[in-house]
């Protein structure tokens, strides 16, 4: 639910990062953070628990500059993941404009991936919102660990289970060393603002 | 999906701001909308917090406060107040999309709050409407 303050001439709408625990969420928010740091007057705002896991939310507020002649000022959110969170998600989820899907590469996590796209679509439908309409990326995160000998499933694999139907852009990326992290905030910003920009003519 | 607020709507919001909290010695009010947008802010010039933040963490409280009124059979609970040594922060249901949050310290009372905030939540509701 995008606010556009036609005062200020500015654009504030709210991007989700989803996906199953130990995906890469909280990696890929720290390393947007680490990069555009001149960009982000706040902290990160993590909420933990003990075990270093999200318990509430990540947050980072991010201005992006201007388009359109507005400016534009995100909110970045991760969930948490573990699947006994899932009245956290739904909270988190009020008002999303955009979603970062997670997937998480390594073979064991499949049926997790699926598990957890599922629970986004049946979220959002409790806010009335089709993930077949969002403004919606796939990350297939941990593409290193193939190359340490961790079984990993391959682009195809993760295509046919999480896309065949979506047919969403997605990217392989490494949040851990930083690949394409920014790639997948950039397309996700992108697809966000052009579902807004009938409104900012 | 998004919503917009002209000018004048803005502007009187504002005002209400103003003149029912900071002229009367608040030391930062904000509305926010549930998904954690900062609609309007002002505050006494001499606090500054990270609103952004704020905001964010005030609509995931308010949130998870609301989860809970469900689970004990409430339909809700419409004010959440935090009390803190020297600062306080008063949270108000304005329609069912947004929020007022106002930070305040020891030298303004709780009872004197609420009511500003019962006048203003009334004004707010005209201007945002529904
Ligand atoms: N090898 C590898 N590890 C990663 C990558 N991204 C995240 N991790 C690790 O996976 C674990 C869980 O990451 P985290 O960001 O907390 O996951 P979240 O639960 O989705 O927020 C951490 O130990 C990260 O260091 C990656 O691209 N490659
Ligand atoms: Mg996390």
């Amino acid at each position: 639910m995008a606010f556009i303050n036609l005062k200020k001439k500015e654009v504030q709408a709210k991007i989700v990062y989803y996906g199953p625990g130990r995906g890469g969420k909280t990696t890929n928010l720290e390393h947007i953070h680490k990069t555009f740091r001149d960009r982000i007057s706040s902290e990160m705002v993590a909420i933990k628990t003990h075990g270093d896991r999200t318990l509430f939310f990540d947050f980072l507020p991010f201005d992006i500059g201007q388009i359109k002649g507005y400016d534009v000022r995100l909110q970045i959110y991760t969930v948490p993941g573990q699947v006994k969170y899932d009245a956290t998600r739904r909270l988190v989820l009020r008002g999303v404009d955009g979603l970062v899907f997670v997937a998480d590469s390594m073979q064991l996590r499949r049926e997790k991936n699926m598990v957890s796209l599922k629970n986004a679509e049946d979220n959002l439908k409790l806010y009335k919102k089709d993930i077949h309409k969002i403004p919606l990326v796939l990350q297939y995160n941990k593409r290193d660990l193939g190359e340490q000998g961790i079984p990993v499933l391959t682009v195809d694999e993760l295509e046919k289970d999480l896309n065949s139907d979506l047919q969403v852009p997605y990217f392989e990326a490494s949040a851990l060393i930083g690949e394409n992290v920014v790639e997948t905030l950039k397309k996700i910003i992108s697809l966000t603002m052009a579902s807004l920009s009938k409104e900012l003519e | 999906m998004e919503y917009a607020l002209d000018q004048s709507q803005l502007e009187a919001i504002e005002d209400i701001i103003r003149q029912e909290f900071i002229e009367l010695g608040v030391h930062c009010t904000c509305l926010i909308d549930m998904a954690g947008n900062i609609v309007a802010n002002l505050d006494d010039g001499k606090t500054s917090f990270d609103v952004y933040s704020l905001a964010a963490l005030a609509a995931g409280n308010f949130g998870a406060v609301s989860a809970m009124a469900n689970m004990v059979g409430e339909q809700e609970f419409s004010l959440l107040f935090h009390k803190g040594k020297t600062e306080s922060i008063h949270f108000s249901k304005v329609t069912d999309e947004f929020l007022l949050i106002t930070i305040f310290g020891k030298e303004t009372s709780l009872g004197f709050l609420r009511l500003k905030v019962a006048e203003a939540v009334k004004k707010f509701e005209k201007i945002l409407g529904s």
